[in-house]
């Protein structure tokens, strides 16, 4: 990020390289600023244009800092039931009510919930499974999909038929169905059990969704294995592996990019639909718990309770829209910046 | 074009084969009986039980059966074959093929799975109805408008809205479209079993909230396909003819955006069905969405998995469905396959 912005910001002509529409009257100070530009740069250049992904960007990273230092920001422990202090159902702080145990208190911002829990110190938790749980399916769903999408594209035959098979069967299968009936197969069983279940949740994102992403970049190898410099660095004596490893994968990065920026909030909406229909994580009740409950499951208790105390179910809704908001304006960002065939469609 | 659309539907053949296998398969690693209750039934039960809805068999292939009946001096192939596939699997799958999906194991067995999917599916269907008719009667005519007045107020509206329609899910926007009507109108979200019967307006908030997404998309879409249609050289023409715009708009522009809208119908499909099962549940409506995440809390596998491979057989056809439209709206596609 420092490399790029010093780079525009030493020549005054910035806005000249950057956009070329209008030319500049000085020609000498032109060819002098143009420094040899990757693609990164460039996609970079055109992402930061965008003030959405920006701003969803740093959304994300602010909830990353969220996540890390919760410990910190919580005001309270998110397990510990506490009714004598906290009070059941406790107002948002600026309601007030008769009952000193139930009136808003800004040591309680959002309320307690049912069990006297400080709802805005569950919320800041809350984070982390949802970020954990869109990150680790994503890069499961990369490294099984890149490579299968690579070999499948690059060799053909019967593997490249499988895969195409396999996807059309996936496609038809949708995955919110599928979800559900692995969650429950494998919810009681031992392996369902590990961490709560955060690591059948991990499979259950991660199992069918990566054939997507080899689908996309078997597209990709397909027509990228005609052009040109493939056929050079064949000719050059190139085997399989460096043409894949050095060509093929680099120059289809783009377009997987974009794809991971999209899985992301989707594994994030299933966890929650899933915690929501009582089949996602077990409630943690250590008091030290690292991962002591899901945006999804706040959403389940508040459903319910939702006339008694409205914030178990309007914070952590909101949560939810905006971190998918802003996953949905960075990954149309990258897509303008790196896809360059739908750049019309913004 | 017949020989393309018989192409299509012997496809879903395979398609719901695999979906019901892998459901099978799956559901057969989840711990419990299906006559696990709070207070255990007696054994004799169990076992009376198992006999009667054949679980009893083995699971996957049956060489038990034919050498038994082989020793019985049975020589006919055919039914050496049916007793080799006298198992819980090939007896389900023939079942499924014939449109039987077993005993719902939570009624114990006195209600089969597809007497209630056609008990409870019309209520789906006439909020997917709501939703789709939504989706299509407010999104087309909004991207159209909304391109014909590109970057004026009105444009900026609609694109806002379909890009909060298309990033939050229906299943977010239904719980907080639910508290602002309850909180700023009253509205109960419970309502009597009689309003669900007929047609009524109780359909109308679930099915505007299902179809949000879907009108988002089929908004954003129609919007960006008829402002590139608005540069082809043949709308040039047609006003170069002396063609009036509403002509223009409807016979040249529309006709050909819409075959982008159209390739969303697929996944408008999946998407209307899964999404129904959380907004039945969010909004109360007794459809089969709500009756399967109550089968969920019950752990009625059979009804589980009968639902998803009926889920699955939906939008299987309708796909096949959308790829037939593609050839309807262009005579292009059409000829060319």
């Amino acid at each position: 990020m420092t490399a790029t912005s010093s780079r525009t910001a030493a020549p005054t002509l910035a806005p000249g390289t950057a956009s070329s529409q209008e030319p500049s009257g000085n020609l000498a100070l032109l060819t002098a600023a143009k420094a040899p530009r990757s693609l990164w740069t460039n996609a970079w250049r055109q992402f930061r244009k965008n003030k959405l992904a920006i701003a969803g960007l740093a959304y994300l990273v602010f909830l990353v800092f969220v996540a890390v230092l919760a410990p910190a920001i919580a005001t309270h422990n998110p397990v510990q039931s506490d009714i004598k202090n906290a009070g059941k159902f406790r107002q948002a702080a600026w309601v007030t009510t008769d009952n000193p145990k139930t009136t808003g208190d800004w040591s309680y911002p959002l309320g307690t919930d049912g069990t006297g829990r400080d709802i805005f110190s569950r919320l800041v938790y809350g984070t982390r499974i949802s970020l954990i749980v869109g990150f680790i399916p994503m890069l499961v769903i990369l490294l099984v999909g890149i490579p299968v999408g690579l070999i499948a594209g690059y060799a053909g035959g019967k593997l490249d038929n499988t895969l195409m098979r396999v996807t059309d069967i996936v496609y038809a299968f949708p995955a919110l169905l599928f979800f559900i009936v692995m969650q429950i197969a494998l919810g009681d069983t031992a392996f369902g059990r590990i961490w709560n279940g955060l690591v059948l949740l991990f499979v259950t994102l991660s199992v069918i969704n990566w054939t997507g992403v080899a689908r996309l970049v078997r597209g990709q190898v397909l027509a990228l294995k005609e052009k040109e410099y493939v056929e050079a660095a064949r000719a050059s004596g190139a085997g399989a592996g460096r043409i894949i490893t050095r060509h093929l994968l680099p120059n289809s990065l783009g377009p997987i990019i974009v794809a991971a920026a999209f899985i992301v909030p989707g594994a994030i909406i299933s966890e929650a639909v899933l915690s929501y229909l009582g089949i996602g994580l077990r409630p943690d009740v250590r008091l030290d718990a690292p991962f002591p409950t899901s945006w999804g499951q706040m959403i389940q208790q508040g459903s319910t309770f939702y006339k008694l105390q409205v914030w178990m179910l309007l914070a952590p809704s909101v949560a939810v829209a905006l971190i998918t908001l802003a996953f949905t304006f960075v990954g149309d960002g990258l897509r303008d910046a790196l896809d360059p065939r739908s750049e019309k469609s913004a | 074009m017949l020989q393309f659309l018989l192409r299509r539907v012997i496809w879903v053949i395979p398609v719901v084969v695999a979906v019901a296998t892998v459901t099978f398969f799956l559901m057969n690693r989840a711990p419990g009986g299906p006559w696990d209750r709070e207070k255990a039934l007696p054994p004799a039960t169990v076992q009376a039980l198992n006999q009667q809805f054949g679980l009893d068999k083995p699971q996957w292939v049956n060489p038990g059966e034919v050498a038994e009946r082989w020793q019985a001096g049975e020589r006919n192939p055919l039914a050496l074959a049916r007793a080799f596939t006298d198992s819980r699997y090939f007896n389900y799958m023939f079942g499924v093929f014939r449109g039987d999906l077993g005993p719902s194991y939570a009624s114990k067995g006195s209600q089969s799975v597809q007497e209630i999917i056609a008990q409870k599916f019309p209520v789906s269907l006439k909020i997917g109805i709501v939703a789709l008719i939504f989706a299509v009667l407010v999104g087309i005519p909004l991207g159209v408008v909304s391109s014909l007045r590109q970057n004026s107020l009105l444009d900026y509206f609609c694109l806002t809205l379909s890009t909060l329609g298309v990033a939050v899910p229906s299943f977010v926007s239904g719980l907080l479209i639910l508290l602002f009507m309850t909180r700023q109108f009253g509205y109960s979200p419970v309502r009597e079993p009689s309003d669900w019967e007929g047609f009524g307006q109780a359909f109308l908030l679930p099915g505007i909230v299902l179809g949000l997404g879907t009108m988002s998309y089929i908004l954003r879409l129609t919007r960006s396909a008829m402002l590139e249609t608005k540069a082809q050289d043949f709308v040039r023409t047609a006003r170069a003819k002396g063609l009036s715009g509403s002509a223009v708009v409807n016979h040249h522009m529309l006709r050909n955006a819409m075959i982008p809208v159209a390739t969303v119908l697929g996944p408008a499909a999946a998407d209307l069905v899964t999404g129904s099962i959380i907004i039945e549940t969010i909004y109360g409506a007794p459809g089969l969405g709500n009756y399967f995440v109550t089968s969920i809390g019950k752990r009625d596998y059979s009804m589980i998995m009968g639902t998803a491979i009926f889920y699955a057989l939906l939008i299987a056809l309708a796909n096949v469905l959308v790829d037939v439209s593609y050839g309807l709206i262009d005579p292009r596609i059409r000829t060319s396959r």
